[in-house]
């Protein structure tokens, strides 16, 4: 049995091999160059062989790689070397004196990290933080709530756009009355964040009835729409070219150059971040946040519930609006320069897709998706140019293997005395 | 208990038409406080569809659904939102077992509370003490809940991992979470084996004389129909063909002529 089987998978690679071979026959082997008119093509037999290789043993390996996955479930229980370490790390986790002591180290380590390691470090990680911002709340939308949102840019931009327009316009007025632009920002916050969930249930309104592939087409335009209409009302947003000079967060009246500006940013952005945590995590056990989960899980249940369906999508949106709000303001702060480009389908997909790898639904997912998705990338410069394709395999190999992201969702559990769980009379068990 | 005859569900000239499809056809039927009854009928005969024009799903066609769950007058409800005539005291399960699959087993009895609690966003933020304790009266009642239902071991299980049996039991435990006056139960049993089944049995019974939840059931288990219930409606190609109590039922020809074909 087994010896046929290989001989099958054998047979299988040996023939996607083949495919392969025609496939990037006109890329890998033929080469064509014109001088003086003429195209030349020549063949460069010597990588024949390599692709066959490659294709072969890849085509392989994922087809054995597919079969274990597919197995995955029944040695579910099977203990692997690693586990009893993971065993030891979540026992040690899971007293509280230890989860006080790992909490301050890692509180420590995140102070001290623009001193350690310098502006350029300082502002790389403001970037990946401002886009972990971005993942929670886009979680709240595709995590709990269920409705895929392709605008999701367009909340961002109208946070940083909020900034941008209040320094324009109100920005004079503070410098002729001789109070800090600094103040600014301080203002925008919370206005941003305000107008961001305005925009936010105006997008709600007309997508109450939509799901699934609709609701990802209407929000996509929702979010090319806003850029648009940023591009092209030029007096009043500066058109493609944005809006700059803008000002640096207030701290005392202190006129900072740019290494401390920089640093004063990074904290903002992790007191933001933790604020952030803190309200998503508490919406997530609440009453509310189960509601959403609900209406992600079977809306046609949820109803059946007694769930307003309408008021639920309208928080929802809300909801994740608000931190893409705020998250454009400190966008807008850092760069001190915004322009529609900030603002494309590449940005919503880019934290769709940190929420996938790090696991949808997922706070730690959200947070490590965006890291990586947002790091990565800076480290690795020579591998730049195959950043696409590098997330397009990374995506594809976690949806199959991992469905549940890098870094899954823990549910609570609930606690009661051990009496009161004892089996009762009338059981539905086997 | 003033007027125990009066119905507390009536159903009147009921239609409801899918493009050419009559699916069903001018049917009344009415439910009495405290009763068990039953609908049933061959595939395709519209059963389904009452239920889901009863609970809003579908806004009828024609006809009216009204329900008088107290001594006040009677209401109609019919084209009215499913989450409004849930709150009205209307509860179901469904054929096809619609549960909060990638919830545990208590979160989804904690869904259907969800309008026994009052907390919006900002007290989820804030988590004040009335906010913390009306939470942990929520988990007690979802557990006593649990318990009643015999699911008490499964509390922290993902509903999606529970054995077929389980699963539409924690599908009633969710609808009687959500603290109806009747429960609508669209084929409690399909999937069970007998001894699931028997004791299903015993659960609806003890729903009616311990919860007083007067409940509707949908069953192509004649076993279970024949035992529980008090009255039943035959429903054939959207139209009622027969109503009276099990014994009347079992012996009707129109009736045996619809389940077993001309
Ligand atoms: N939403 C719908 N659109 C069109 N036809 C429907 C719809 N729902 C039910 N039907 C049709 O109505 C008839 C009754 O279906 P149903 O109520 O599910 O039967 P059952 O008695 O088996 O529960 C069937 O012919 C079904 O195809
Ligand atoms: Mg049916």
């Amino acid at each position: 049995m087994i010896h046929k089987n290989l001989a099958k998978e054998l047979a299988a690679s040996a023939l996607q091999m083949v495919w392969f071979i025609v496939l990037l026959f006109p890329f890998l082997v033929m080469k064509v160059s014109v001088t003086a008119g003429t195209a030349l093509v020549r063949f460069r037999w010597g990588s024949l062989p390599a692709i066959a290789i490659v294709s072969f043993i890849a085509s392989f390996a994922w087809g054995r790689a597919l079969e274990w996955n597919s197995h995955r479930g029944d040695k579910e229980q099977k203990r692997t070397p690693l586990t009893p370490i993971k065993e030891a790390i979540a026992a040690a986790l899971a007293r509280k004196p230890i989860r006080r002591v790992v909490l301050l180290v890692l509180l420590a380590a995140v102070a001290v990290y623009p001193f350690a390691l310098g502006m350029y470090h300082t502002n790389i990680m403001i970037t990946a933080l401002i886009y972990v911002i971005l993942a929670l709340g886009l979680n709240i939308v595709v995590g709990l709530g269920g409705l895929l949102n392709l605008g999701y840019a367009a909340f961002f931009a109208v946070g940083a756009y909020t900034y941008g327009l209040l320094w324009k316009f109100v920005g004079p007025s503070f410098v002729s009355a001789g109070i800090a632009t600094g103040w600014l920002f301080w203002i925008a916050l919370p206005i941003a964040g305000t107008i961001a969930v305005v925009f936010g249930i105006l997008l709600s309104l007309p997508v109450l009835r939509l799901r699934g592939d609709y609701l990802a087409i209407i929000t996509l335009a929702f979010g090319e729409i806003v850029r648009m209409v940023l591009q092209n009302s030029g007096p009043v947003t500066g058109g493609a070219t944005g809006i700059s000079l803008i000002p640096r967060p207030w701290l005392l009246g202190l006129k900072l150059p740019p290494k401390q500006a920089a640093t004063y940013i990074y904290y903002i952005v992790i007191v933001l971040v933790i604020l952030t945590i803190f309200v998503v995590r508490r919406i997530e056990d609440s009453r509310v946040g189960r509601a959403l989960e609900a209406m992600r899980e079977d809306e046609i249940a949820c109803e059946a519930m007694g769930i307003d369906l309408v008021r639920n999508k309208l928080s929802t949106f809300a909801l994740g609006a608000f931190w893409a709000g705020i998250a454009g303001v400190v966008l807008a702060a850092q760069t001190t320069y915004i322009n529609p480009d900030s603002f494309t389908l590449w940005e919503s997909i880019m934290v769709l897709m940190a929420i996938v790898i790090g696991g949808t639904g997922s706070i730690p997912g959200a947070i490590g998706g965006a890291l990586l998705l947002k790091l990565l990338p800076e480290y690795f410069r020579p591998l730049a140019q195959y950043r696409i394709l590098i997330y397009g395999v990374a995506m594809i190999v976690i949806i199959i293997f991992k469905p549940d992201g890098l870094f899954p969702r823990n549910r609570k559990k609930y606690t009661f005395d051990a009496q009161a769980t004892e089996p009762q009379a009338g059981e539905a068990q086997k | 208990m003033t007027n125990t005859n009066a119905p507390i569900l009536e159903i009147k000239n009921l239609s409801m038409v899918f493009g050419g499809l009559r699916a069903i056809d001018d049917v009344s039927l009415h439910i009495k406080k405290g009763e068990i009854c039953a609908l049933i009928g061959p595939n395709g005969a519209g059963k389904t569809t009452i239920f889901n024009c009863i609970t809003g799903v579908y806004k009828p066609t024609e006809g009216s659904v009204a329900i008088q769950p107290g001594d006040g007058p009677a209401e109609h409800i019919h084209g009215l939102k499913p989450n409004i005539i849930n709150r009205k005291g209307l509860a179901r399960t469904f054929q096809n077992i619609r549960l909060f699959s990638n919830m545990t087993v208590l979160e989804n009895v904690m869904i259907g509370r969800h309008n026994s609690l009052q907390a919006g966003i900002f007290k989820a933020i804030i988590r004040d003490r009335a906010t913390r304790e009306e939470e942990q009266r929520l988990i007690d009642e979802s557990h006593e809940i649990l318990k009643k239902m015999g699911l008490a071991m499964f509390i922290n299980e993902t509903a999606r991992n529970l054995p077929y049996g389980a699963q539409r039991r924690l599908e009633i435990a969710r609808a009687l979470a959500t603290d109806p006056f009747l429960l609508l139960l669209d084929e409690p049993v399909a999937g069970m084996n007998p001894h699931e089944t028997k004791e299903l049995e015993e659960t609806i019974n003890l729903i009616r004389d311990r919860e007083n939840v007067t409940i509707l059931l949908i069953e192509h288990d004649m076993s279970l129909v024949m035992n529980v219930s008090e009255r039943i409606y035959v429903l054939d190609y959207g139209r009622l063909i027969a109503e009276g109590p099990p014994v009347e039922i079992k012996s009707n020809p129109e009736v045996i002529k619809a389940y077993l074909g001309e």
